[in-house]
């Protein structure tokens, strides 16, 4: 009997065309980014473990990942211009091209066939077929004087579009992608100073960058795009003296949460409430320091947020109905992240300098698991891979 | 005696556990905006061919006052002024690296 179980086990293993990976989906993997060791730890979150580590992906001390439709392929996007495509399943590097010296993040596009990066050095935004990672367009971001601007806030939006900022400029630039080689370009300019991170709401319809340099965000809807860019929230904080940003908030966690949008303030610690329908402030709540993630729960419910360098060991939960801070938590020294299971029954969060990453029910916040990962940045589940922005 | 100590103990130089924390604020916390690399990102590259023609007393004060106008922000909250001294020194060497654990 334990022959023949053998005998079928051996059988299996040789089945012409298959690799030693065992048939499962993937929408319940993620990846975990070791920014120290340019490593990537493949997770899974059904039973909350490490499946493997994928190594050689360079400088990840700034990391994003994307995901290919299917959720089986990430695209990490590494500070040093590197992307790689990574194979979840089989957890391996598929090929990887630098693509300037200094990049900051990417997109893919609508219809998964794009990717796109966006560069620090020089600036302008490149655009690769996501299965071959050939380049298929160059963007460079050069200003009417011909300067070129550091590029960031890059996302995808319906119509196979990317949408970017000119951080040095005040730019924002949307360009069409139907036709990948010949891209058709709109750009929007004196969009406000020092854009430094943007998000688009998760129906793809609103595009909004953070801008460092005054106060206020500049919007665009791109239902409407004739109607330009406008500011919003400019009133916000004038003539108050601005903290010190000791790490820039990011915009992809914004937290929209239906009719209002919970964003990061800069320079203040406090986490502002938008109302969608007039972009109007609505409330600020003071939270524990710079906040640099406001991520919204998948319910809407409640947003964590965790903050920049000296407060970076303290995540706080915010009630959205009562606008309440309703738990302080210390995940561990230098908390970089945080991302919900798909359906938001869990959060992982990293703990950079304890090389730990810790999942909390999100309900109880009672501790689910800790795994042991060298010091861990950004965490990326693949249900991002259908998620407009993400 | 404790108080002796006390004012003879003001180094010039970091000690060595002082030399961790302060490459590792580096490298991470100076690294959000510079790259653990130093070699730039939303911040200049901090390498030493970069700061090469800069003085020393430039550095050390944009790093204590941070720089007005841009998102370089003020650290003599976290490092006094013979701290600050000793990180220009190395980012000109060539800033180390943390060890590993």
């Amino acid at each position: 009997m334990l022959n023949r179980i053998n005998f079928l086990a051996l059988m299996i293993l040789a089945l012409p065309g298959c690799s030693n990976v065992p048939l499962r989906g993937t929408g319940d993997l993620g990846v975990v980014i070791e920014r120290a060791t340019g490593s990537i730890d493949v997770v899974e979150t059904s039973g909350r473990s490490v499946l493997g580590k994928v190594t050689g992906l360079g400088d990840l001390s700034h990391a994003s990942v994307n995901y290919s439709r299917d959720g089986r392929y990430a695209y990490v996007f590494g500070r040093d211009g590197g992307l790689t495509k990574v194979d979840l399943l089989e957890m391996r590097v598929v090929k990887r091209v630098m693509q300037s010296g200094n990049s900051i993040g990417g997109a893919i596009s609508q219809d998964g066939k794009l990717v796109a990066v966006a560069n620090y050095t020089p600036g302008g935004i490149k655009v690769f077929d996501s299965a071959t990672l050939d380049q298929v367009a160059d963007i460079p971001s050069l200003d009417d004087t011909g300067k070129s601007s550091k590029v960031v806030g890059l996302v995808d939006a319906p119509g196979n579009r990317f949408v970017w900022c000119l951080f040095e400029a005040g730019e924002i630039w949307v360009g069409d992608f139907k036709s990948p080689a010949t891209p058709v370009l709109q750009k929007f300019k004196h969009i406000g100073k020092e854009p430094y991170d943007a998000m688009i709401t998760a129906d793809g319809r609103y595009y909004l960058a953070g801008l460092f340099g005054e106060d206020g965000l500049a919007l665009i809807d791109l239902w409407n795009p004739e109607a330009g860019a406008k500011q919003v929230l400019n009133h916000y904080g004038k003539g108050e003296q601005k903290l010190p940003v000791f790490k820039m908030p990011h915009m992809e966690g914004w937290a929209a949460t239906g009719s209002e949008l919970l964003v990061p303030a800069v320079g203040r610690h406090e986490v502002l409430v938008i109302d969608e329908n007039n972009w109007q402030e609505v409330a600020h709540i003071p939270v524990h320091g710079q906040p640099v993630f406001v991520v919204a729960r998948p319910d809407n419910r409640q947003v964590w947020v965790n903050f920049a360098f000296p407060d970076n060991d303290t995540v706080q939960v915010i009630d959205v109905q009562s606008r309440k801070i309703v738990q302080t938590i210390h995940p561990g020294k230098a908390v970089l992240h945080m991302e919900f299971t798909p359906r938001g029954e869990s959060i992982w969060v990293s703990a950079r300098d304890d090389n730990k990453v810790t999942i909390y029910d999100s309900e109880t916040f009672a501790v689910q698991g800790e795994l042991h990962v060298d010091s861990p940045s950004g965490i990326f589940f693949t249900h991002r891979a259908n998620r407009t922005g993400l | 005696m404790l108080s002796n100590s006390v004012v003879y103990a003001a180094p010039a130089m970091p000690d060595a556990a002082r030399r961790a924390e302060l490459i590792r604020m580096v490298r991470n916390d100076c690294g959000s905006c510079h790259g653990i690399r130093l070699t730039g990102g939303l911040g200049l590259s901090l390498t030493p061919e970069a700061l090469r023609e800069k003085p020393d007393s430039a550095l050390v004060a944009t790093i204590l006052y941070g720089r007005p106008g841009t998102p370089m922000p003020p650290w003599q909250g976290f490092m006094s002024e013979p701290e600050a001294e000793w990180i220009v020194e190395n980012l000109k060497l060539g800033f180390p690296n943390v060890k590993s654990h």
